[in-house]
């Protein structure tokens, strides 16, 4: 690519592998909170609902510094998960994780919305043709809210390509390995003559966001036509 | 096979306490909204556990309180025909056909599909998305739904209540069919005493979350004591059978006991059985047989009961040569006329007060 030097090319390609490991990682346990959320009554269902916004309210620093308190190699989980070869900190899929926690309450709350836009009614139906609970949510929950899951995930792929605050906390800023777009730019702004690079990187993050809006509406449209039958 | 209902259960201060046993036909559960008969329905179909009671299908139990017996909805083998449809949105009328036959045991025969669907008249549409169907069309496919899982037992929830009267008789129909062609029982809930007349085998009426009367549609609509919705829609029904058509346009019926009739022409076959609705309000008394009238239908009875309304109306049950008949009076001909228990009176009938949505081949024999 002669349009970016290869230190920006690296960081363009490692934020696209970012994003999108963090929006396919946190699809199913979205689905699942967004479904809990919407469909069951049970103790301490506004402690996970606190829970999964927290990310959203609370400064992007603490997240991180919280992040690299608990998943760090001396953290009591990242800890853990080095024994069996996992390792988060300082390393590009601890951006990832960064990223998906950050987008996890716009992932959950879309697919939540959208999951109580279905007709209870419609699924009562299912059961009463013979679906268990799980191919009821299979075979009409689900279809049904594809739309908002889409939604859900082209945002919280956005969100998680624009991370900045928790991942540079979490997992620092290293070229090729934790460099994402935001940070990239962050730190060519930070040396002499880095101009010109950020803003070929501010270009392709337009792009990158335009183009995922531009697709979101399509696939969305295109998805809400067959589900209403029209 | 017969489903055996004896449930007690309480919400929003409304207590429901009810038994009965649907034989195999078509069962309605008869009364105004509000007296349980959603919520019988529901917890049938295992939508709604009740406080208390037992539900069972034959020899499969369904629910029982004492026993600690719940079975899931997936697991009881209905078809449930709603009020609103309720197809699924995202598939195709010929998905939502098979949708629970995909559930269901696989002993069926191949040519079920193709049966069902030309019993509903449902081909061209097998390839369309329910959003692009009309209400009635919605209903047949549910109907075709409900009856390709395969169940047991057939439940349906006013299934005609959403539509237009065009369109209730546009599917009437295909409920006597089922009724007749089919060896599952149907709960059948309704709040329409034209229905009710066409299509039941045997009523229950609800009032108030109990069963007032059950019985079979003759004994049940000809009662002046059970009139869940007023007496102003009480309505009497007679089994009679085609005894002649008539050069004028007019047809004959012989109900029991030689009683004849003259309704306006019915197009089927001499000997065929037919179930007639007549309407309380259309029938009037006389205590002397009326000479030069021009109603065509002069019935001798005997006045069986007399019910005085809260109003200023009453209902009179009489009995024409075994047949049970309504008539709604106003108190004041009741006194005028003196009418008491076991008079002999006449009944007049105008032959074009017998509506044609109020007339239906009565059930199969078997």
């Amino acid at each position: 690519m002669s349009l970016l030097g290869p230190d920006e090319w690296q960081a363009v390609a490692l934020s696209l592998r970012v994003a999108l490991w963090a929006t396919l990682a946190g699809l199913p346990p979205g689905i699942l909170v967004a479904y809990a959320l919407a469909r069951w009554e049970f103790p301490g269902k506004q402690v996970l609902n606190g829970l999964v916004h927290l990310p959203l309210i609370l400064p992007p620093v603490v997240t991180g510094y919280l992040l690299l308190l608990t998943f760090g190699t001396r953290g009591p989980i990242g800890g853990a998960l080095q024994e069996i070869g996992i390792v988060f900190a300082f390393h590009w899929t601890g951006a990832a994780l960064a990223a998906g926690i950050m987008a996890f309450p716009l992932l959950v709350r879309a697919i939540r919305l959208s999951i109580e836009a279905v007709d209870p009614k419609l699924e009562q139906a299912g059961a009463t043709l013979g679906a268990s609970r799980l191919w009821v949510f299979a075979t009409v929950t689900l279809p049904l809210t594809l739309p908002g899951i889409l939604a859900g995930a082209i945002l919280a792929f956005a969100k998680a390509m624009g991370e900045f605050g928790a991942t540079i906390t979490f997992v620092s800023n290293i070229p090729g390995q934790t460099q994402t777009l935001p940070s990239a730019i962050y730190a060519f702004l930070q040396v002499p003559g880095g101009e010109a690079s950020a803003l070929r990187l501010v270009a392709v993050s337009v792009a990158i966001a335009m183009a995922a809006l531009i697709l979101s509406e399509v696939l969305s449209r295109r998805i809400a036509k067959r589900v209403s039958g029209a | 096979m017969s489903l055996q209902v004896a449930i007690s259960h309480c919400f929003g201060g409304f207590q429901l306490d009810i038994a009965f046993e649907a034989p195999p036909g078509l069962t309605v559960l008869f009364g105004r909204s509000g007296s349980g008969k959603t919520t019988i329905v529901n917890a049938v179909a295992g939508l709604l556990r009740p406080d208390a009671g037992r539900i069972a299908l034959g020899d499969q139990v369904l629910f029982d309180s004492a026993r600690r017996v719940w079975q899931p909805p997936h697991r009881r083998r209905l078809g449930y025909i709603f009020q609103d449809a309720r197809l699924f949105p995202h598939l195709t009328v010929r998905q939502n056909l098979l949708y629970g036959r995909w559930f269901a045991p696989r002993d069926s025969r191949p040519d079920e599909i193709d049966r069902v669907i030309e019993m509903l008249g449902i081909a061209p549409l097998l390839s369309r998305r329910p959003g692009a169907l009309s209400g009635g069309e919605r209903q047949r496919v549910a109907i075709g739904r409900a009856l390709l899982a395969k169940p047991r037992l057939i439940l349906a929830d006013e299934p005609l209540a959403a539509l237009d009267e065009a369109r209730k008789s546009e599917i009437l129909p295909y409920f006597e069919r089922l009724r007749d062609e089919t060896r599952v029982p149907i709960l059948y809930v309704s709040h329409a005493p034209a229905e009710v007349a066409r299509l039941a085998t045997s009523v229950v009426a609800l009032q108030d979350g109990r069963v007032s009367r059950h019985g079979s549609a003759t004994d049940v609509l000809g009662d002046p004591s059970v009139t869940p919705l007023g007496a102003g829609a009480a309505g009497a029904v007679i089994e009679a059978s085609i005894l002649r058509h008539h050069e004028d346009g007019l047809t004959e019926l012989e109900a029991a006991g030689g009683l004849r009739l003259l309704i306006p022409s019915v197009p089927r076959a001499p000997g065929t059985p037919l179930r007639i609705h007549i309407e309380a309000q259309d029938v009037m008394l006389a205590t002397q047989r009326p000479e030069q009238i021009s109603a065509l239908n002069v019935l001798p009875c005997r006045i069986r009961a007399l019910r005085m309304g809260n109003g200023p109306g009453a209902l009179v049950q009489l009995d024409a040569c075994g047949n049970l008949l309504l008539a709604r009076v106003t108190q004041r001909s009741v006194s005028a006329l003196g009418l008491q228990d076991g008079q002999e009176v006449f009944a007049v009938l105008k032959a074009v007060s017998v509506a044609k949505g109020a007339i239906a081949g009565g059930p199969q024999p078997g």
